[in-house]
């Protein structure tokens, strides 16, 4: 009885046969619940187990940079071009984008829904003082709001406290955002995705500026030896497919698709 | 108040229709806490014994310090024993970061001064009454911290109890050296944060009542395999 037990115990440690890799992804990315589609599929047809370590695109730069995964998968293309320029990654190839969006109380005291262009909408939001909330976690999202802000000539550090940074994850600054009755800006995936959007709504969408763009990159094996280069490379090869293409375009939530697949091959 | 009934009833589907997912994190979760427990407490019980009956120069600096690190912050261990474990890191060859060993490793460092520091509490005030004794026999130290370990045994599980409820709680440190991987790393509390940062408050709450539920019951299923609050035997 004993033995079984301690075999049981040992089983449950975990020792998988399968092949497997470990990716870095976005919280965005992986709340939208686009992984859950993806990464079955995976594993029944190159025989790949996909483990997600789902943090900011920040953390998953340092988890690269440190050796600690085989791949990420994020969206800030200024920090991957940096990552790549410093030898962490031999290249970065595009996989698919979505558009962020600015999401905000119902009633929205800023009047977003009459905002011209990304631009336009921040600065009402700065005029009416409204409360915002920023991701504040060197995410890929929070990196577009800084660069939005910029864009639009105001300055993050001379906001009153109406400018709230928590530095959480996609879905946990939409609790936030959700109970404090403030703008926020998302993704649309997670977004779609969220299930708590009591007294929020999607307020303004549809500038260019708003372009989201999802990249992998495979950590180099040059720098860190450890990697599996070759799962990295398989299941990048699977991530450009016409079949991931086929999943990634059609993964939509109430008819609305989430992401659009524009890897070149 | 909605949520609140919505997790109990999640928590009520998830136990009664035996999720698996449900069942592979619980069980995870007591495997990693359970191991943690383990290991702290062959290092932590003798250890606070023998801080209870020697003399030494530092004892009061070592006991003040022992019982300050009750307090470690567990977002600080995770973090430090990240950066060891990281394959940048002294300890990365051995690639054992997101890893169960790596949170076990985790959770050891945690709960070891917490249940050393309780064990220490009790041994003291026994080894007051068992002085004499014990001297007059001219026993070795060896079978002086024995003997206070198995007459202290009581005192002595209630620490052990202390230090599996701060393990099995805990999402700071495992968090950051686990990473929340499914099917690999993923246990009761760092699913709870995951589903509430999806907005799934019900899931979530839900997997609160199995992980309160489960504590409750190792505490029970403990006290009634060592007999210990029954009728003419407290």
């Amino acid at each position: 009885m004993i033995r079984l037990a301690v075999l049981m115990w040992l089983a449950l440690g975990g020792v998988a046969f399968a092949e497997t890799m470990r990716l870095a992804v976005t919280t965005s990315f992986h709340n939208s619940g686009l992984s859950d589609v993806l990464l079955p599929v995976i594993k029944a047809e190159i025989g790949l187990e996909v483990q997600l370590l789902v943090v900011g695109t920040g953390q998953a730069l340092r988890l690269g940079r440190a050796g600690d995964v085989d791949a990420i998968l994020v969206h800030s293309k200024a920090a991957e071009d940096a990552f790549v320029a410093e030898g962490f990654a031999p290249y970065r190839r595009e996989i698919m984008y979505n558009d962020f969006v600015l999401i905000g109380p119902a009633h929205d005291p800023a009047q977003l829904a009459q905002a011209t262009s990304a631009r336009d909408a921040l600065k009402r939001i700065a005029a009416a003082k409204a409360p915002f909330i920023s991701r504040g976690d060197e995410s890929g999202t929070h990196k577009k709001e800084l660069v939005l802000w910029d864009a639009a000539a105001l300055e993050v550090s001379a906001f009153d406290p109406w400018y709230k940074a928590v530095g959480a994850g996609m879905g946990a600054s939409l609790n936030t955002a959700s109970a404090m009755g403030a703008y926020i800006l998302a993704d649309r995936a997670s977004w779609l995705n969220f299930g708590n959007k009591t007294g929020l709504a999607l307020l303004y969408a549809g500038d260019p500026a708003l372009f989201n763009q999802y990249a992998y990159l495979p950590v180099n094996a040059v720098k860190h030896p450890h990697v599996n280069a070759a799962v990295a490379q398989a299941l990048e090869a699977w991530l450009v497919s016409q079949n991931a293409a086929d999943l990634i375009n059609g993964y939509s939530i109430n008819g609305e698709r989430l992401f659009s697949f524009n890897a070149q091959n | 108040m909605t949520d609140i009934w919505a997790g109990l009833e999640a928590a009520f589907w998830l136990i009664v229709t035996l999720d698996s997912d449900l069942v592979e994190i619980t069980l995870r979760s007591l495997q990693v806490s359970v191991t943690a427990l383990v290991f702290a407490s062959l290092i932590a019980l003798p250890f606070g014994t023998w801080l209870a009956i020697r003399r030494f120069r530092y004892r009061r600096t070592a006991i003040a310090v022992l019982n300050a690190l009750m307090g470690l912050p567990p977002v600080v261990v995770g973090l430090i024993v990240y950066l060891l474990l990281s394959r940048s890191g002294p300890f990365g060859v051995f690639g054992l970061l997101f890893t169960p060993t790596a949170m076990i490793i985790a959770q050891v460092i945690i709960i070891t001064p917490l249940i050393a520091s309780i064990t220490h509490q009790a041994m003291r005030e026994l080894w007051a009454e068992y002085h004499d004794l014990l001297i007059s026999l001219n026993t070795t130290k060896r079978q002086r911290i024995m003997t206070l370990i198995w007459d202290g045994r009581r005192a002595l599980l209630t620490a052990a109890l202390a230090g599996f409820g701060r393990a099995i709680g805990e999402v700071g440190a495992i968090m950051i050296v686990g990473g929340n991987i499914d099917h690999a790393t993923r246990v009761l509390t760092t699913a709870i944060a995951l589903e509430t940062g999806k907005g799934d408050f019900a899931l979530a709450l839900g997997l609160g009542f199995v992980l309160i539920a489960l504590a409750l019951a190792v505490n029970i299923l403990i006290h009634s395999l060592s007999r210990t609050e029954q009728e003419g035997r407290w």
